[in-house]
């Protein structure tokens, strides 16, 4: 994380030491001033970062409505948790709705970057009109698709019926929540990510792609053979971002299907579930140890991402795509 | 001559198939503007209409009657720009301390600011609350401002681009006629930052204004909601003025879209390049 550097700075001067360096010299109001300029930040952190983590784990071992006295319970939250079964259907949906989007997503991101990266005419409209959808309210989105997957008058079952096939139930059915949900995960964030793989297939030298066309290559093999490849690094830090967001989603459907998560909670989601138990149920020391769960769940799917798509890299294979 | 017409032909194919995701990136916001310049009639029917209505002005005037968005459009305004100032002040001033100063323990300080990156903003929600309503913040705004008043996102980002653009002479030289650092800070430091500045406080701001999940918590009181909270229950309680709840959406999505194409071209690039750069 320490190497990547935002933003294009000008060069840095190198005898820019001599400004720094020995703070012995310095006198003490200015290093005041100093730990002033930086402790806004340790001071916040501390009250509303640092102390949540500790208290949030003092909590799971509560029973606790928020309002009357604490009940220590040890270890029973964590038990509760591991048998409800609403907790492991979040999971699963969870799982389920971030493969049914991230796969697609990056995908088309890829698909979108190398059209976008070939010498070609409105590149930065294109890339503007691609970036539109991230800048949007999530809530605003969420009611739109709504509409749009409505099951009476929605925009999707008219074209299904105006082609005479069978409607869905979309906001009913298990699958059909989760395409919604899905769907507009990838409509938010694939011109998000062709934007970052669009700066990455700009670094790869020109030559590389002269010399594939002088060997014949098709445009299918150059996407294949140079261009995934290549991109590794920058697709294993979307596949981690998108890791991160799609086991933290909710907005999307708390407001598509409600706090519970619609019929059968086939739209619940882990947070969600948090949300709902903590501040719906007050269900306040099992909401800390959902979070709890959350956390161990997504450090290690995070982990197993980071395996997957540096050894399929190592490989030196296609496979990095798929992972 | 057959390799041109080839490669013209590749060229319209892309531009058809970019133009083809442009219209989808672009529909929702066609349909969201259809729906509200129709009636709700007119949603409920059969094949739907697909071109915009002349009800648009007549929809919006129903969801400024329902004072509620009004005054949470206010809110939002104010929340989300206190926290873009807030943030681009505690975060610049840490920032030009830890690029261009040395102090004791400045390393380990650094180090700590970057691990707190990895904490999940999820496992403290619920004693975040607690801790809200032991201050007695809840369905306040400074429980949305504070918490978010710096970050080290920010901080690291903002360090970074100083360590390039602030030179070391012009730092000297302001010294030597007797700048301290909050001189230096405002008068050197701050017109080198303005790109970085101009990059974090768009994206600041549109965050808070997107913000859903904190304000749903801990704004209890409907006089005291964002926007995107009212949005949410006008989606809910008015399940069947569709045509209402869409011009609502629009008010909510215009000013973003307008503070987005302010500095879009600048906010694209420095996003890529935070991404990529080695």
């Amino acid at each position: 994380m320490a190497t990547t550097t935002p933003l294009t700075a000008p060069a840095q001067a190198p005898e820019e030491r001599r400004s720094t360096g020995n703070h012995a010299g310095r006198s003490k109001s200015e290093l005041l001033s100093l730990y002033a300029a930086i402790s806004p930040f340790y001071i916040l952190f501390a009250i509303f970062g640092l102390f949540p983590i500790g208290f949030s784990l003092y909590l799971s071992f509560q029973n606790w409505n928020g309002i009357g006295a604490m009940r220590f319970v040890g270890l029973a939250q964590y038990q509760f948790m591991l048998s409800d079964p609403i907790f492991w259907k979040s999971i699963v949906n969870t799982f389920q709705i971030w493969f049914i989007s991230t796969i697609p997503m990056l995908f088309f991101a890829l698909v979108i970057a190398f059209m976008l990266n070939q010498q070609i005419r409105g590149r930065s409209a294109y890339r503007i009109a691609y970036f539109i959808p991230n800048v949007t309210s999530i809530v605003a989105i969420a009611i739109i698709f709504g509409s749009i997957f409505s099951n009476n008058f929605g925009l999707l079952n008219a074209a299904l019926e105006g082609l005479h096939l069978d409607t869905v139930e979309w906001l009913n059915t298990p699958w059909g929540i989760k395409v919604a949900i899905a769907a507009m995960v990838i409509w938010r964030w694939t011109g998000y990510n062709a934007i970052i793989y669009l700066a990455g297939l700009q670094a790869i030298p020109t030559e590389l792609y002269e010399a594939a066309k002088v060997d014949g290559a098709n445009l299918w093999q150059v996407f294949f053979r140079i261009t995934v490849p290549l991109l590794r690094p920058i697709i294993l830090f979307t596949v981690i971002t998108s890791t991160i967001g799609g086991m933290q989603l909710f907005t999307e459907p708390q407001v598509l299907v409600g706090n519970g998560g619609g019929p059968g909670s086939e739209g619940s989601t882990m947070v969600l579930y948090l949300y709902q138990q903590a501040f719906i149920n007050n269900q306040f020391g099992y909401g800390a140890a959902i979070g709890w769960g959350l956390f161990v769940i997504m450090i290690l799917f995070s982990l197993i991402n980071w395996r997957l798509v540096q050894g399929a890299g190592n490989r030196g294979s296609r496979k990095g795509v798929r992972a | 001559m057959n390799a041109t017409a080839t490669q013209r032909v590749w060229s319209v194919v892309t531009h058809v198939l970019l133009l083809f995701g442009v219209a989808i990136s672009i529909f929702p916001f066609y349909w969201m503007f259809v729906m509200a310049s129709r009636t709700t009639e007119d949603i409920f029917k059969f094949p739907p209409e697909l071109l915009p209505g002349t009800h648009l002005l007549e929809n919006i005037g129903k969801v400024f009657d329902s004072v509620n968005l009004l005054g949470s459009t206010a809110n939002t305004i104010f929340v989300a720009v206190v926290t873009t100032v807030l943030v681009l002040f505690f975060d610049s001033i840490a920032a030009f301390a830890f690029a261009k100063f040395d102090f004791p323990a400045k390393n380990l300080l650094f180090v700590v600011l970057l691990v707190t990156f990895m904490i999940p903003s999820q496992l403290s929600t619920v004693p975040s609350f607690v801790i809200m309503a032991n201050f007695g913040w809840v369905g306040s705004f400074q429980a949305l401002i504070v918490p978010g008043a710096v970050n080290a996102f920010g901080i690291f980002l903002l360090r970074q681009y100083a360590q390039g653009a602030v030179s070391a002479e012009l730092l000297d030289a302001a010294r030597i006629d007797g700048c301290n650092f909050w001189r230096q800070y405002w008068h050197v430091a701050v017109p080198l930052l303005r790109p970085a500045l101009a990059f974090l406080g768009i994206f600041t701001f549109i965050n808070a204004w997107n913000d859903y999940f904190w304000p749903l918590v801990v704004l209890i009181d409907p006089g005291r909601q964002t926007l995107q909270v009212a949005l949410s229950q006008l989606n809910g309680l008015y399940n069947t003025d569709y045509s209402m709840v869409m011009a609502g959406t629009l008010l909510a999505v215009i000013p973003l879209i307008i503070v987005f194409f302010l500095g879009a071209r600048q906010f694209l690039a420095d996003l890529a390049a935070g991404a990529v750069k080695q």
